[in-house]
């Protein structure tokens, strides 16, 4: 069967620069990315900042078209799709920003906000049922009783609750998937667990499957340890498994030097930590992305006239679990690019 | 675990090098008085990485400010002393005159900011910045003598320096910039380093790279550090003393292995057992109830009892002190000594 998404080879440049006489350059945010994700499953994207996560993402959620591959959802192209199809896609493939204070409308009350969408999509016709509808949205997502929030501005609320109404705006169409990128990283540490808490709960309940998006491999580890997480660097997916292999033994020289260099709040066995030496600490520019594998010029491993050649293929080492990397062999012709 | 109640170092004399007592700042602001920092009491020991943790709206900035008498309006130090204790005199930096007060930040205690992009002029290469710096407050020095000062902090920070002195600011990786700022910091040897979120803006392997730099500019040169941020995991790796600090308070103060071994206050307990673990998978966590206080209308009494599972009559009522709970350990909880949080 389909997957409800699926991205097949995906890339994505942009056009940076140029100006009048300049000659335009391309940055390849994300670089031959193959995903999936299904109803309950969770799969957590994790890489640091401008590896391509968030822009992977917004293909996800169909807010870029790539430039080349296909955002297939249960096995159909959604950049060929007719209108109402994809509006049937655009509802079952939800976003969650990072930004609570900036994913909603200031000008408009919870209530405005959240009973927009529900008119559009007719799921509602009169007031009376939108403002039904949105407390039990309200209750959902733990603000209770809704009344005491209906009415209110985003002002009016903590970052953790504007979290919550970004949540249920997501939750209002019953979507299938919901794309969250680094929803708990802007909001502060006491109230995280909470609204992860929360995601968990009305995954258990509605059944929707998440993209999660971070930084943090910790929170990654925490809200995906049931399921997947794909390591992403420069662009490019390089180690792919079961959660908490991935973390706890991980294969690819990138995943080793990032688990390596982050503290633990255990003052123990976080000064225990031996960090992995690279070559170089300079994280490469986009605009000039190193030949074959992305990594080989920071890599303790490198492999000369290998490395710096061709880009790796996918190395399973079992169903489910791959790394791109010349030190686990050549890769499957079929599986590599 | 092994718990550590005792200090790991030997309990050698400390010497004061700042003493803070009953510190207030707040903000005027159109919906009332923010107090940013309430009556808050503690001192920096000669030679020690102390770490200002709490989340955002915790005061831990804004004492930082106060510490440089660099408060940002519409804020003010309300009452309260700041003493430093250098060169065998007590100096209390917001009773000297302004221009004394710009030379003794600098000279004796430096700041590096979050940002460093918008720390640094970006009109002006490195080398003018540093040199401006140097000159500013030796105007006698040479160009060569403070070219040699300049590469050998750069050398420190492990940068080029004849790359990097020629270089704009936008020219540099993130990562390099806050390697200058805090061979900036450096620049007039300081004794005192108070750095505000350095590493925030940076990804994991340069922030590794800048604490690791860290412990060796304290290894070196000796330098009093005070590290704020909101991350406990850094605290964790860098600190010898944290202060927790919750809505402009600090509730709990020990060395690092006593706040996260043997906490006293339920806040800091609560918040070790909330945050992910990277590898201790089967640790179980629990979400802490409710969000931080409106600190324009805050709570009566302990301001974290709204959200404490331990709050009784008394935390409603009164305030607790700030009491010490054991040697070099400072809790505000009107229950510590009944509570006990195993780890």
């Amino acid at each position: 069967m389909a997957h409800v998404i699926e991205l097949k080879n995906v890339s994505m440049a942009f056009a940076v620069g140029g100006g009048i006489f300049g000659a335009k350059k391309f940055a390849k945010a994300v670089d031959n990315v193959n995903i999936h994700i299904d109803e309950r499953q969770t799969l957590a994207l994790v890489g640091e900042s401008g590896c391509g996560k968030t822009t992977t993402g917004k293909i996800v959620a169909g807010l870029l078209k790539p430039t080349e591959g296909e955002v297939l959802y249960h096995g159909k192209n959604i950049w060929k799709m007719h209108r109402k199809e994809f509006n049937e896609y655009r509802k079952a493939v939800q976003i969650i920003h990072q930004d609570p204070y900036a994913s909603l409308n200031p000008m408009l009350t919870i209530y405005k906000s959240l009973s927009a969408p529900l008119f559009k999509h007719k799921i509602v016709s009169t007031k009376e049922e939108a403002i039904d509808h949105v407390s039990k949205l309200l209750e959902m997502v733990g603000l209770t009783p809704p009344e005491d929030f209906i009415f209110k501005y985003p002002h009016q609320l903590s970052g953790g609750q504007r979290q919550r109404v970004v949540i249920a705006r997501a939750i209002s169409l019953n979507p299938k998937i919901i794309v969250a990128d680094e929803p708990v990283s802007m909001i502060d540490v006491s109230m995280r667990l909470q609204i992860l808490h929360l995601m968990k709960d009305l995954q258990q309940k509605l059944g929707v499957g998440y993209l999660f998006i971070t930084h943090d491999l910790a929170t990654g580890r925490y809200f995906a340890s049931d399921g997947y997480t794909a390591v992403m660097y420069l662009g490019s997916i390089v180690e792919f498994g079961p959660t908490n292999k991935v973390i706890l033994d991980p294969q690819h020289p990138y995943t080793k030097a990032l688990l390596s260099a982050i503290p633990e709040p255990d003052p123990e066995k976080t000064r225990k930590k031996k960090v992995m030496k690279l070559r170089s600490l300079d994280v490469p520019s986009l605009l000039n992305v190193p030949s074959g594998c992305k990594f080989h010029p920071r890599c303790p491993f490198f492999i000369e006239g290998k490395c710096d050649k061709t880009p790796p293929g996918r190395y399973y080492l079992e169903k489910d679990r791959w790394v791109a990397c010349y030190l686990y062999g050549d890769g499957g012709a079929s599986e590599s690019r | 675990m092994a718990v550590k109640t005792a200090v790991k170092e030997k309990e050698k004399e400390r010497r004061a090098i700042i003493t803070v007592r009953n510190l207030s700042v707040e903000y005027r602001t159109h919906r009332g008085i923010v107090k940013a920092v309430r009556n808050v009491s503690f001192d920096v020991y000669e030679g020690e990485i102390l770490f200002l943790v709490g989340e955002s709206g915790s005061g831990k900035s804004t004492l930082g400010f106060a510490l440089m008498n660099l408060v940002p309006s519409p804020g003010y130090i309300k009452e309260g002393e700041i003493i430093y204790h250098l060169d065998g005199q007590d100096i209390e930096l917001r009773k000297l005159p302004l221009e004394e007060q710009r030379l003794f930040r600098w000279k004796q205690v430096a700041m590096v900011f979050q940002s460093a992009l918008n720390a640094l002029n970006p009109v002006l290469r490195i080398w003018d910045q540093l040199y401006d710096t140097i000159q500013a407050h030796d105007p006698n020095i040479t160009r060569e003598e403070a070219y040699k000062k300049i590469k050998y902090l750069l050398s420190m920070v492990r940068l080029d320096a004849d790359r990097v002195l020629k270089s704009y600011p936008h020219e540099l990786s993130g990562g390099m910039r806050q390697r200058v700022m805090i061979a900036m910091a450096l620049l007039l040897d300081p004794k005192i380093l108070i750095l505000d979120e350095p590493t925030t803006a940076l990804d994991i392997l340069t922030q590794k790279n800048i604490i690791e730099l860290l412990k060796k500019i304290k290894r070196e040169l000796g330098l009093t550090m005070i590290f704020i941020t909101h991350d406990l995991s850094l605290a964790a790796e860098l600190a010898d003393r944290v202060a927790v600090m919750y809505a402009g308070k600090i509730l709990e103060l020990s060395d690092v292995y006593t706040i996260f071994y043997n906490p006293k206050h339920p806040y800091t307990y609560a918040l070790i057992k909330t945050i992910p673990k990277l590898t201790s998978i089967d640790e179980e966590l629990y979400p802490i109830p409710g969000s931080p206080p409106d600190m324009i209308n805050l709570p009566p009494g302990c301001k974290f009892h709204p959200r404490c599972p331990y709050a009784k009559e008394i935390c409603i009522e009164k305030e607790p002190e700030f009491e010490q709970a054991g040697p070099n350990h400072y809790v505000a909880c009107h229950r510590w000594r009944e509570l006990k949080f195993e780890r």
